[in-house]
């Protein structure tokens, strides 16, 4: 219903939105200690939080889907399983991007780094087994994508509990006006982007259904002939 | 039965696969814990806001950054014109980057939906045919 009426004028919002974020993220003051290099925050930050969702919406339809075994609920969260794998690399690279220059290295073994690096992984095991598990890996895969939302209080609360040069939790709540403005924006438009994407992957996973079907109606064709 | 065996054991050694990548990443992120750099640049004194209680001093055992973590203070001017390192080419970089791979994300999806989308169109002719027939 939202694929019919509403795709199309969602998806010119958010090329109208990403058209301006940039200018809205120039415009925003320099961070005291980092410069300019802090800018990187507007779209590593809202990508990260995009990613903890799309962990929850995958482990949220795994749960759907072992307890239903409706194959919409497995559709989703295949198609949130990968996106979570594609923002992860995002945020990843765009991390280390940061640090080398707020940190002076490119990559430091500390808890937020190491866990969401880890978080990562399980989401790439996720998308291994769906391709390569076999027939009954969706079922083994769901429990993966479960394992795998279980994991993100761990990675966010990681700079709070433990000793990291990551900034801190605090930091997005008690950020100054004029950085609130551009950042809860890139926020949105990223959100939007999320839910547009994943529109169409679902949209893919239903047509490799509709194959699927397809093909046992072509096999019952030549059986029956 | 040997069928369900095998996809068993099949399942079963990807997992396998799977737990030891992850242990044998998590051992050399272990093995590779060490005290973090000291900063690149002589930074300039964290600023903190006149609302918030000047920070505690940490011990000499914990990493120090000077990289703002409690909260970000703005300012209108660089406070370091001439870093060695620079920071346009990092931020353009890391843009860059998210844009090229979500590009190149949707373009999958595209190719694949194009695939799916071809593969439908022959077998529905297949299976017509072979109901006239």
């Amino acid at each position: 219903m939202f694929s019919k009426s509403l795709f199309l004028p969602v998806t010119v919002l958010v090329a109208l939105m990403f058209a301006d974020a940039p200018f809205m993220i120039l415009a925003a003051p320099y961070e005291s200690t980092m410069g300019l290099v802090q800018k990187i925050f507007y779209f590593h930050a809202p990508i990260g939080m995009v990613m903890f969702l799309s962990t929850f919406v995958c482990g949220i339809a795994s749960i759907v889907y072992l307890v239903t075994r409706r194959r919409s609920a497995d559709h989703v969260a295949i198609a949130a399983g990968e996106l979570t794998a594609v923002l992860g690399v995002i945020v990843l690279v765009t991390g280390p991007l940061w640090a080398r220059k707020a940190w002076g290295v490119w990559w430091s073994w500390e808890p937020r780094l190491t866990s969401s690096l880890v978080l990562w992984l399980i989401f790439v095991a996720y998308l291994l087994l769906r391709r390569y598990g076999g027939p009954g890996s969706d079922r083994l895969a769901a429990g993966v994508g479960i394992f795998g939302m279980a994991n993100v209080p761990f990675v966010y609360w990681s700079v709070n509990v433990w000793r990291t040069l990551h900034p801190k939790t605090t930091v997005v709540p008690t950020l100054p006006p004029l950085m609130r403005g551009p950042f809860w924006f890139s926020v949105l438009a990223f959100l939007l982007l999320y839910i547009l994407i994943l529109l169409v992957r679902v949209g893919l996973e239903q047509r490799r259904d509709d194959l699927e079907a397809l093909y046992l109606a072509a096999e019952d064709g030549v059986d029956h002939a | 039965m040997r069928k369900c065996v095998v996809t068993c054991f099949r399942r079963l050694r990807v997992a396998s696969a799977m737990s030891c990548v992850a242990v044998a990443l998590v051992c050399t992120a272990t093995l590779h814990a060490q005290p973090p750099p000291e900063p690149a640049a002589p930074a300039p004194a964290p600023a903190t806001r006149p609302d918030q209680p000047p920070q505690a001093k940490t011990p000499d055992s914990t990493p120090q950054s000077t990289a703002a973590q409690e909260g970000f203070v703005p300012v209108e001017q660089l406070p370091n014109p001439q870093d060695t390192i620079p920071a346009p080419r990092l931020v353009a970089s890391a843009y860059a980057l998210v844009w090229i791979v979500l590009m190149t994300y949707l373009y999958s999806i595209w190719r694949r939906l194009g695939t799916v989308g071809r593969e439908l169109d022959t077998v529905s002719r297949r299976v017509s045919g072979t109901r006239r027939s």
